[in-house]
């Protein structure tokens, strides 16, 4: 009965989507006040029908009901609770209601709060996202239902995968998902300004917001994963390039760039087409790590084989969305008002300098993650060309990009000297290269570029620093508590994100450099030395889980700073017959001690791999703080949602007329 | 002109979604490799694990073999792994070919996954991959008692290419050498 509910409500909630699209666009066309305002209660109707689907697909999981197909493929009575939760988008089906979730609160809340925008301009708005989320919900019912039944009723379902049984699961795939559908709205504003012919400094504090909430995601969601995989999978790799990786990298990559354009777009209306351009790609990026994603992980590997009619509809929703997108950008962008002028040496060109390494290492993980496709069209793309091609196409293009990074806010908008801004970076630039010559005069000349990474992470930290230095001379006259209050929270923003930047360069270049690893046989009792500290193993047991048995094996560490009990499990589940390994992992501020154990033999030694990975911590810690940084500017009162200019409106509507 | 330069992106994409198109039209469990029918290339690699005496081309020879293609780099393989290993216990002979890789690494990746190769080696510069043709790991051929390759398996092989595809080919193979 459930079921049928939630199917119901997904057919009504394409039915509304498609009076969204239809009220919107006439809607607009005829500047009509009651058509339009249809529009707007379709989003709110649409969140109402797709809320009651999710939480009917969601009843079904908790229930366990088995008669429900994908209840049966994914879920178990033996599993706990939070797990037949999760396992709600675990799974394609589910996943993909997620989303059109996601995408109708997001058309909910460009209804509800979007009285402050041009009404035609919204109302295109919702017309474009009812487009999109008629796709999806087309895509949902036609090819990929989750309420289909199972008849006759089989007695017990098969499991969730066991890699994805974690709390990390729980909300991984809802923060990604977050972050990817976000850039939907960009590239709704987008697609109604170019309908509308017109792009101003509002529809660019209009938009900013939405990217930097779905960068914001993005990021977390990134570093969400890349954590997850380093505790779960079990073998302390915290990147792998994998296909599902890069799915999330590349509209990362690219809503770094529409971050950074749209604000040239608002502080000086330049870069127009070019941050139009760039709204589009990022969302088709987000729809292709969608189709990539899906619940998680390793289920990649079935992307598109699966089933040639969901390709063919996945490929026709990208060509559909993308192409008409680039069709309209095509004909309608040249007529637009071109922006205004700047010098090569100034923040908009720095900017600019950045979205191109920024599309060049885009296009670097596209051609990658993809090659194996175009070369011989193997199954969707599982197999990796891997890491050696990523260190000779990405890093070098990442490089340049993160030494540019701490001279975008020192340069003047329109035009500087050279003169200026490495004055102003002095300090930065001389820390820099002491730590550059201290780390090769220790580390010796085999390891300057290890130096120079160390170098590079130092440099963006204290050249964020440096901006709020800067700002402490100019504007504060001495005084802490005036300097505290007229700072702007966007400034503290960037300047976290961008010294978060630095932190996590240096975590990446410590673990990469430094890590120590050893592989070997134990017995209870053996002890060994591992990167200056001692690891001994001190049991193995077998335990019971509520779905799984497990080898425990408890290790104690000794290291300088006193010492910590460590347990990992080798797990077997029954259901799926498959093994997992949890990782006993000791988490510090300079480093993890990560151990991970393989099967026992039968002489009652067990394989024991383990790792010392300096710094690897910091990777997340600035994610986060990139992530933070970008929640701070997003609190900040000028990018509020709705908010007023008074001083810059009336001067745009006279410029509208 | 300044037109066509805004008509580049939909161009470029065009181009892209066309290549897809053609590739999802494909059966990509029947990709034709330029290698099948054709015997194995001539190669001679290092072992990868301590007991490895190498892996050689001659040895392909006798009866039917799988030769995989991996590396401790590679997500998919860690998928395909436990097939891997089910194979061996119903005593199918396969070899690795470990890409890419150290073989220090690709040691420590069977010791701590379980280890279903009879004999491994390593291809540190890639070398013997470009001759075989491998664009990414994981890869299998099946290579018949004479040393020529009979087919080539793109991405993890799963349970159901196991049985539907590779184990009626090899037990054919089997019967007619």
């Amino acid at each position: 009965m459930i079921a049928e509910v939630g199917q119901l409500a997904l057919i009504l909630a394409f039915l509304v989507s498609s009076v969204q699209v239809v009220a919107g666009f006439v809607g607009a066309r005829r500047r009509d006040p009651s058509l339009m305002a249809l529009a707007r209660a379709a989003a709110w109707m649409q969140l109402l029908f797709v809320a009651t689907a999710f939480l009917a697909l969601a009843a079904s999981f908790v229930m366990n009901d088995v008669s429900v197909a994908l209840v049966a493929q994914h879920s178990n009575s033996a599993q706990p609770l939070i797990y037949k939760f999760g396992a709600t988008w675990g799974n394609h089906e589910g996943s993909m209601l997620l989303w059109v979730l996601i995408l109708a609160v997001q058309g909910a809340s460009v209804a509800h709060f979007g009285g402050s925008l041009r009404e035609t301009l919204q109302a295109r708005v919702l017309a474009v996202q009812a487009v999109i989320g008629l796709a999806f919900l087309g895509f949902s019912l036609f090819t990929s239902n989750p309420f289909l039944r199972l008849s006759p009723a089989p007695a017990d379902g098969s499991e969730l995968n066991p890699l994805l049984q974690d709390p990390g699961l729980v909300f991984h795939p809802p923060i990604l998902y977050l972050g990817y559908v976000g850039f939907s709205a960009a590239f709704a504003f987008a697609l109604a300004a170019l309908i509308e012919g017109r792009v101003d400094a509002a529809w660019a504090r209009w938009v900013r917001p939405w990217v930097l909430a779905s960068w914001i995601c993005l990021t977390l969601g990134i570093a969400a994963g890349s954590a997850w995989a380093y505790y779960t999978l079990g073998w302390g790799g915290w990147w792998f390039w994998d296909p599902v990786e890069n799915a999330s990298l590349m509209p990362w990559l690219m809503g770094t760039a529409l971050l950074h354009s749209a604000l040239v777009l608002e502080k000086r209306g330049a870069l127009v087409s070019w941050t139009i351009l760039l709204a589009i790609i990022t969302f088709s990026f987000s729809l292709i790590g969608t189709f990539l994603v899906r619940s998680g992980v390793l289920t990649s590997v079935h992307a598109f084989a699966l089933d040639a009619k969901r390709g063919v509809y996945i490929l026709g929703i990208i060509g559909g969305l993308t192409g008409s997108a680039l069709a309209l950008f095509a004909w309608r962008a040249p007529m637009m008002r071109t922006g205004a002028l700047f010098a090569p040496l100034s923040r908009e060109g720095g900017i600019t300098l950045n979205n191109v390494f920024l599309l060049a290492a885009t296009a670097a993980v596209f051609l990658g993650t993809f090659y194996p496709v175009f070369v011989d069209m193997a199954k969707g793309a599982p197999v990796s060309v891997g890491p050696p091609y990523y260190r000779i196409t990405f890093v070098p293009l990442f490089v340049p990009l993160l030494l540019l990074v701490s001279f975008g806010p020192m340069l003047n908008w329109k035009r500087n000297s050279w003169r200026e801004v490495l004055g102003r970076l002095l300090w930065p630039i001389i820390i820099a290269g002491f730590v550059l010559l201290l780390a090769t005069v220790v580390l010796g000349m085999a390891w300057v570029l290890t130096a120079a990474a160390f170098a590079l992470g130092v440099f963006l930290i204290a050249g964020a620093a440096a901006v709020l230095v800067r700002r402490w001379k100019l504007t504060s006259g001495g005084n802490w508590r005036r300097f505290v209050r007229t700072t702007p929270l966007a400034s503290y923003g960037f300047v976290l994100a961008h010294a978060g930047l630095g932190v996590t360069t240096l975590g990446i270049t410590a673990v990469s450099a430094f890590q120590a690893e050893r592989v070997l046989n134990m017995v209870p009792g053996e002890s060994v030395a591992l990167a200056g500290k001692r690891v001994t193993l001190e049991s193995v047991l077998p335990v019971e889980g509520p779905n799984y048995q497990a080898t425990e094996a408890n290790f104690r560490v000794v290291g300088r700073w006193g010492e910590r009990v460590l347990v990992s499990q080798r797990r077997f589940y029954p259901v799926s017959q498959t093994q997992t390994t949890q990782a006993g992992i000791g988490v510090g501020l300079l480093g993890n001690t990560y151990v991970s154990v393989g099967d026992q033999n039968p002489d009652g030694s067990i394989v024991v791999r383990m790792w010392n990975h300096p710094l690897v911590d910091w990777i997340w810690v600035g994610a986060f703080m990139m992530a933070f940084g970008g929640m701070l500017s997003l609190a900040d009162r000028r990018l509020r949602v709705g908010f007023a200019a008074p001083a810059i409106r009336p001067a745009l509507e006279v410029a509208a007329q | 002109m300044k037109r066509l330069v805004f008509l580049v992106p939909v161009a470029l994409f065009a181009v892209v979604v066309l290549t897809f198109a053609i590739g999802l039209g494909r059966d990509p469990s029947r990709i034709p490799s330029v290698l099948v029918g054709k015997p194995l290339p001539v190669f001679s690699l290092p072992g990868v694990r301590s007991r490895d005496a190498g892996l050689s081309s001659k040895e392909f020879r006798g009866e039917p073999r799988l030769l995989n293609v991996f590396a401790s780099w590679c997500v998919s393989c860690r998928v395909e792994h436990p097939v891997l290993l089910q194979l061996k216990q119903e005593g199918v002979p396969i070899d690795g070919l470990d890409w890419k890789d150290d073989a220090i690494q690709g040691a420590h990746y069977l010791a701590q996954n379980g280890d279903p190769y009879m004999r491994a080696g390593n291809d540190r510069s890639g070398r013997t991959g470009i001759d075989l043709g491998v664009t990414g790991v994981p890869e299998t051929f099946v290579v018949d008692g004479r040393g020529i390759v009979r087919y080539k398996h793109v991405g993890p092989i799963e349970p159901d290419d196991w049985t539907g595809t590779i184990k009626p080919l090899m037990d054919s193979l089997r019967t007619h050498s």
